[in-house]
């Protein structure tokens, strides 16, 4: 009877329903595009430091994140591949240069070399063309989400990067920048002349270990090697990269706090109409207790009404939400859900509709089963 | 409230058919200079089999002493004992257990859950004992029956009149089989014809030998189904009338009128 007490209450002011659902669904869908904006912008963070195959990252002191390193000595590769342990050391390059659009204007790009063959960083996600057509004359790959920004339409088209000319070879698919700033991939020899970098440099040394080293052991040996580089794993990496984009330029605390103010929004109007749903029915739930109910009793009412109140907000709001995230799909900035992101928005919308619940159990609480007598 | 530990037992000199006993009850309401001593020393008790009537005029004191018996308000001073269980030193939830196993209310407003359906109302009397499934269904349909409203089970309190949902509320009242039960002003809101079928009711139900029913009252009509009435003024009792003859005018009358419906 709990359940039918609490279910027919909720729906008997459908008016003050229609509220509490718009409560809840406002809060979870701010929620899920922040959180799903804060994920998204973590994968596209971490994106190329997770697709490059290499355990030790060898790079300039102090670099931040991937698209803003400095170039180091090339011989720093050799350093890297004469250390034990070390199964291949991987030369990359990459910086931010000029696009010149052919239909007129320029726009900021990340120039990213590699050797195909080396297997260090390699374009995935294509969806025309072969990274193995990255060999030909002016070839670049380019990913399809900008080939507007970039003032071209597809494979075959021409650009200008620097003072030579570049042909898109190829087109990928999701690899996107959390800079808004597109990924051109090209071999490491024409990467250093696009972006005019000597013969003697380069931007990274992907370190990959022989099985069974020991990868502290490798990078300390690695570093007393390259005083002058610094030398992470792939998680320091990572983390380095995460720690500068999203906290130091205070772009994640937006996100979160974003979020949070969510929270505190959903949670402050269904508090306020679970209330007054309460003290609606609060001769009913006086009546209740004049019946011999427990407190439990009456707690379990309350609790089941915001319980349903979540999972029914929760299943609108992820309809609303899961609709943003398709529709942004193809953006720049994609919006990410997870099954596990999916999970935590249920686990918060019943979390703050029972949250919601205390100020109505505070009030039935505070009752006087003698009013059932002053009706 | 500390009681001497010989007054928390039922007195000895009492007839094993009283079920509820009240003795010295002083109740005060409000607090500092608001304060308000609405019962002075009211002793009273309830026997089984009977249907005793409180009558007094408005703020004599007759709610807050059915609080008191119902459990729902505590005695200033003065002991309560329900089905021979002593109430002193009860907190709410014990209060409410005892109420549970013990009491049922009838109010003058009904006070039925306007979302749930006749049965459904007096299930919930059921589900507050833990009493749930089909057996549950089993009790409330027959407690309707036993009421008169075996058809009306699927029907919402806003689509019955007064008399059908006070009809309910005694059903209600009625499923858990309580020691005692207590009725507000259970004709106040209904017309005569109705209010006189309640009162019917109310003394037929009391005619059962486990138990004794209360209604707090001013309707004179209402003075025929008793077989007591006490009447309070100013937060004391100042009088009680035995009525052994009326009830049985009363039920005479209400067996000739069944044998006249059935002609």
């Amino acid at each position: 009877m709990t359940f039918t007490l609490a279910f027919r209450n909720l729906f008997y002011d459908r008016i003050r329903l229609v509220v509490t659902l718009v409560g809840i669904l406002f809060s979870i869908v701010l929620v899920a595009v922040q959180l799903g904006l804060y994920l998204g912008a973590r994968t596209m963070i971490i994106s190329m430091i997770e697709q490059a195959d290499g355990d030790l990252w060898v790079m300039a002191y102090g670099t931040k994140n991937f698209e803003e390193a400095q170039p180091i000595p090339a011989r720093e590769k050799f350093a890297a591949l004469s250390t034990p342990g070390v199964a291949k050391a991987i030369p990359l390059i990459t910086s931010f240069t000029d696009w010149r659009k052919p239909t007129g204007g320029s726009t900021l790009v990340v120039v990213i070399g590699a050797e195909a063959e080396d297997n260090g960083l390699r374009p995935w996600n294509v969806i025309e063309g072969d990274v193995s057509g990255l060999g030909a004359r002016d070839a670049v790959m380019i990913d399809k989400t900008y080939l507007a920004e970039l003032g071209v339409n597809g494979v075959g088209d021409t650009a200008q990067v620097g003072a030579s000319r570049v042909r898109i070879t190829g087109l990928t698919e999701g690899i996107r920048s959390f800079t808004v700033t597109p990924y051109i991939f090209t071999t490491l020899s024409r990467a250093r002349s696009l972006l005019d970098m000597p013969v003697d440099k380069i931007t990274y040394v992907l370190a990959k270990l022989e099985p069974g080293a020991d990868i502290e052991v490798v990078r300390r040996q690695i570093s007393q090697k390259v005083p002058d580089s610094e030398v992470l794993t792939r998680d320091e990496f990572r983390q380095r990269s995460l720690d500068h984009w999203l906290f130091a330029t205070g772009a994640g605390v937006a996100l979160i706090g974003g979020a949070i103010l969510g929270l505190v929004v959903g949670t402050v109007i269904v508090a306020q109409t679970l209330y007054s749903s309460t003290k609606d029915h609060l001769n009913e739930f006086a009546t209740l207790r004049a019946l011999g109910s427990s407190s439990g009793y009456i707690h379990k009412v309350i609790l089941t009404q915001a319980g349903l109140a979540a999972v029914l907000g929760y299943m609108l709001g992820m309809t609303i939400a899961l609709t943003i995230v398709y529709l942004s799909e193809h953006t720049a900035l994609p919006i990410v859900m997870t099954p596990a992101l999916a999970a935590l928005l249920l686990a918060l919308t019943v979390a703050m509709c029972a949250i919601s619940a205390l100020s109505a159990i505070g009030k039935v609480m505070r009752i006087d089963p003698a009013m059932v007598f002053n009706r | 409230m500390t009681m001497p530990a010989q007054a928390m037992t039922m007195p000895a000199t009492q007839t094993s058919n009283v079920v509820l006993e009240a003795r010295d009850i002083v109740k005060e309401l409000g607090h500092g200079a608001g304060k308000v001593r609405a019962l002075k020393g009211v002793s009273l008790s309830l026997n089984a089999g009977e249907l005793t009537l409180l009558m007094g005029p408005s703020g004599s004191g007759k709610t807050t002493l059915l609080s008191i018996l119902g459990c729902i308000l505590t005695p200033t001073q003065g002991s309560l004992f329900v089905a021979g269980q002593p109430t002193a030193g009860l907190n709410p939830e014990q209060l409410a257990v005892l109420r549970r196993k013990h009491v049922g209310f009838i109010f003058q407003s009904y006070n039925l859950f306007p979302t749930l359906t006749a049965e459904e109302n007096v299930r919930v009397a059921l589900d507050v004992r833990h009493q749930r499934g089909s057996e549950a269904i089993v009790r409330a349909q027959r407690a309707l029956q036993q009421v008169g409203l075996r058809h009306k089970l699927k029907s919402y309190p806003a689509n019955m009149s007064g008399g059908e949902q006070q009809r309910v509320a005694v059903a209600r009242a009625l499923v858990g089989a309580p020691a005692v039960m207590l009725a507000d002003e259970p004709t106040a809101a209904l017309d005569s014809e109705n209010g006189l079928a309640v009162m019917q009711l109310l003394s037929e139900i009391a005619r059962d030998k486990s138990r004794a029913v209360l209604a707090v009252t001013h309707d004179p009509r209402t003075v025929p189904f008793a077989n007591r009435v006490l009447r309070i003024e100013d937060g004391l009792i100042v009088g009680e009338e035995r009525r052994t003859e009326g009830v049985e005018t009363v039920h005479e009358l209400a067996r000739n009128r069944k044998r006249k419906a059935n002609a």
